[in-house]
């Protein structure tokens, strides 16, 4: 163990944390306004996809993110519409996207490339790190948290933004009451359905520019199943940070630091097989899912926003 | 003008049919769309999946024998999304079957007469299936573990753990590093009926008949369906949830738990990576547009496995992604769900602007 280890631990786990992070504020953005959407899986891969060859074809990272924030829109209307509007299962409309976007994202990948030819392997411009004068110098962590690339820089501001935006601002009081009781807010005179529908896209936003890391800025290529369950460990996350998203960041770093230590034990030649080192990430969100049930069940605080799931439907008048 | 749902108060007839045709139809047109913007024509695309999966003896059997363990995993899901328990680990319990099979086909041949192999096998793959969902099912009855994701990385740990064995100590050492096990003795190979259709689809048939008897017979499929409908109403009238979230989770993994046993020992022969192909997730397909009935499952299962069929054709035909077959499973899904809608509601289109009268329902 020596430093320069160390250090590159703490590079991954920032770089891999990044696209958690980003899909797990997706999911708490949509979930406190009431609705699950188990989807992140498929809008996450989606965004990948179509974040990669929109770059790849035109030459600009950026030109992929802006993909990804309209594959986000596209799909978030998709599953705001069946759930919202037409009062869809959620659950089953969650997987429904999540399967949808599989095979999208796998179709994508086989003929997006050059020619109508697969994508694999194809390399493309990406979000390269750019290191922080003076900030990147200090000592151990300078180098893991200011020479990163833009994503990352982005979401240190997103943090404190969106902790303030839910606990501090009136909006926020707005998106966390139609979670908890729709009933009320409607009866305030305040839009349930227009609040949820915008948290519900602005979430898959969220969603698909956590795919557009994965494939522009961490693992910078685009290969077939490339979130390999990254959306569910987000919806884990979701769990795990009770809604909270400074708790969400803790997650990210936990989850960010379990791909490093892989990546690192992978590299470092060990004797384990890697398809153990692979279960690992698995294994510990069924852990750490049965730790947070059980202590949040102890402490009977949940902080399930309580209309979760929960088709709102206004009251006859009489 | 607005647009208003008001509760049906009788349900409707049509509904039943109706909605699934038309979504299907919808799908079509909305994956046609998909195709025509990447540049293939959607005419053609269909009409090679629908030769290469219904227009000829050889297709048709081969749609069969991809339908067999999607109408296991299809039956394994259903009961258990009767009672809201959200199993979305097919996949995982379908590979731990396959992996019980497996070693008992290849390391147990010669301590069971042949004769009595196959049952072995059998049994072995269900069990298996069935402990493997035993374990979701324990956390969510004792703790209440949110089972969607227990479910869900079970299944990613299923998938490496027959990776492992296939490419480490199983492999076959005559290989020549094919990534594989070798393969069963020949007792241990489930008969075929015809191409390459093998006992299974016996084991399907079966599977549906026992589901449907137990849960239109039996006090416990009423009191499953009622947890599913009113889990409150349940708890008060002192079902024990508990039991029947173990209980069903050991019906549903043992029925995946066999469509693996079913795999390996009817079509592979081996364990190798061919054996979690997604089946697992488009079960939840098949489960939910047979509208969870037994025997419609066995049909919706037919259609899925001739899509899926048909999604191979169109790659070797016209050198287009069979993720098609994946693109179109979910845009089905996506309509049939938005269609749900019109079972208990009238859609009411009014040009004034009305006081707004919406509808009572609890769902």
């Amino acid at each position: 163990m020596n430093e320069a280890f160390v250090l590159s631990i703490l590079v991954i786990t920032i770089r891999a944390g990044t696209s958690l992070l980003y899909a797990t504020f997706g999911a708490i953005l949509t979930e406190r306004s009431g609705i699950q959407n188990l989807g992140v899986e498929g809008i996450m891969m989606v965004g990948a996809a179509a974040s990669f060859a929109a770059a790849y074809h035109s030459n600009s990272a950026w030109l992929g993110l802006l993909t990804a924030v309209l594959v986000g829109v596209i799909l978030g209307c998709i599953h705001a519409f069946l759930t919202i509007t037409l009062r869809a299962e959620q659950v089953v409309c969650g997987l429904a996207m999540t399967i949808f976007g599989t095979g999208l994202a796998s179709f994508m990948g086989q003929r997006l490339g050059p020619g109508n030819s697969t994508m694999v392997g194809l390399q493309g411009p990406a979000f390269e790190r750019i290191g922080i004068p003076f900030l990147r110098d200090i000592p151990y962590v300078g180098e893991a948290l200011f020479n990163q690339d833009i994503l990352v820089y982005l979401l240190y501001l997103l943090i404190p933004v969106i902790w303030i935006f839910i606990y501090k601002t009136r909006q926020g009081l707005e998106l966390r009451a139609v979670g908890e009781n729709p009933q009320a807010i409607d009866a305030l005179g305040m839009n349930v359905t227009k609040t949820r529908f915008t948290y519900t896209v602005l979430g898959a936003i969220f969603m698909a520019v956590a795919g557009a890391h994965l494939s522009l800025g961490y693992l910078q290529g685009w290969a077939d199943n490339i979130t390999g369950g990254r959306g569910w460990i987000a919806i884990a996350l979701v769990i795990f940070s009770t809604w909270n998203p400074l708790r969400a960041v803790l997650g990210a770093l936990l989850f960010g630091g379990i791909n490093a230590l892989q990546f690192r034990l992978q590299a470092a030649g060990t004797t384990l097989p890697s398809s153990f080192l692979n279960m690992l990430p698995y294994i510990v969100t069924i852990l750490v899912l049965v730790l947070i049930t059980w202590a949040e069940r102890r402490a009977r605080r949940l902080g399930t926003p309580t209309a979760l799931g929960i088709p709102f439907v206004r009251e006859e008048k009489k | 003008m607005r647009i208003q749902f008001e509760k049906r108060i009788d349900q409707s007839k049509i509904s039943g049919f109706l909605i699934p045709a038309a979504s299907f139809l919808l799908a079509l047109l909305f994956s046609a769309l998909i195709l025509i913007l990447f540049g293939i024509d959607p005419l053609q695309a269909y009409s090679v999946m629908v030769k290469g999966s219904l227009g000829s003896t050889y297709a048709l059997t081969e749609t069969l024998v991809k339908s067999i363990p999607l109408m296991l995993t299809g039956l394994g899901v259903s009961i258990a999304f009767q009672m809201h328990f959200w199993n979305i680990g097919a996949e995982g319990q379908l590979a731990m079957g396959g992996i019980a099979a497996a070693y008992v086909a290849l390391f147990l041949n010669n301590m069971i007469p042949p004769a009595l192999l196959l049952p072995a096998m059998f049994l072995a793959g269900g069990l298996a299936g069935a402990i493997w969902a035993l374990i979701p099912a324990g956390l969510k009855a004792t703790i209440g573990v949110n089972e969607i994701l227990t479910t869900l990385m079970m299944n990613y740990i299923a998938i490496l753990l027959v990776e492992y064995l296939y490419l480490g100590p199983w492999r076959d050492p005559k290989g020549f590093g094919f990534p594989g096990t070798a393969q069963f003795v020949a007792a241990a190979w489930l008969p075929r009926l015809t191409g390459r259709v093998h006992y299974g689809i016996i084991f399907a048939i079966g599977g549906a008949i026992l589901l449907w008897f137990l849960l239109k017979h039996t006090k416990f499929g009423y009191e499953i369906r009622l947890i599913g409908e009113n889990p409150k109403a349940a708890r008060y009238s002192g079902i024990n949830i508990a039991k029947n979230i173990i209980l069903v989770m050991l019906i549903s993994g043992g029925l995946s738990g066999i469509a693996g046993m079913a795999e390996v020992s009817g079509i592979s022969h081996r364990l190798y990576t061919g054996l979690t192909v997604g089946y697992g997730y488009t079960a939840i397909i098949v489960a939910w547009l047979a509208n969870l009935n037994p025997l419609g499952i066995l049909v919706v299962a037919f259609s899925m496995g001739a899509l899926l069929v048909g999604g191979d054709q169109l790659q070797i035909a016209m050198q287009t992604p069979a993720a098609v077959a994946d693109i179109l499973q979910g845009a089905i899904l996506f309509f049939m769900l938005g269609g749900s809608i019109f079972n208990t509601y009238k859609i009411k289109i009014t040009h004034k602007k009305s006081i707004q009268h919406g509808e009572k329902t609890h769902e």
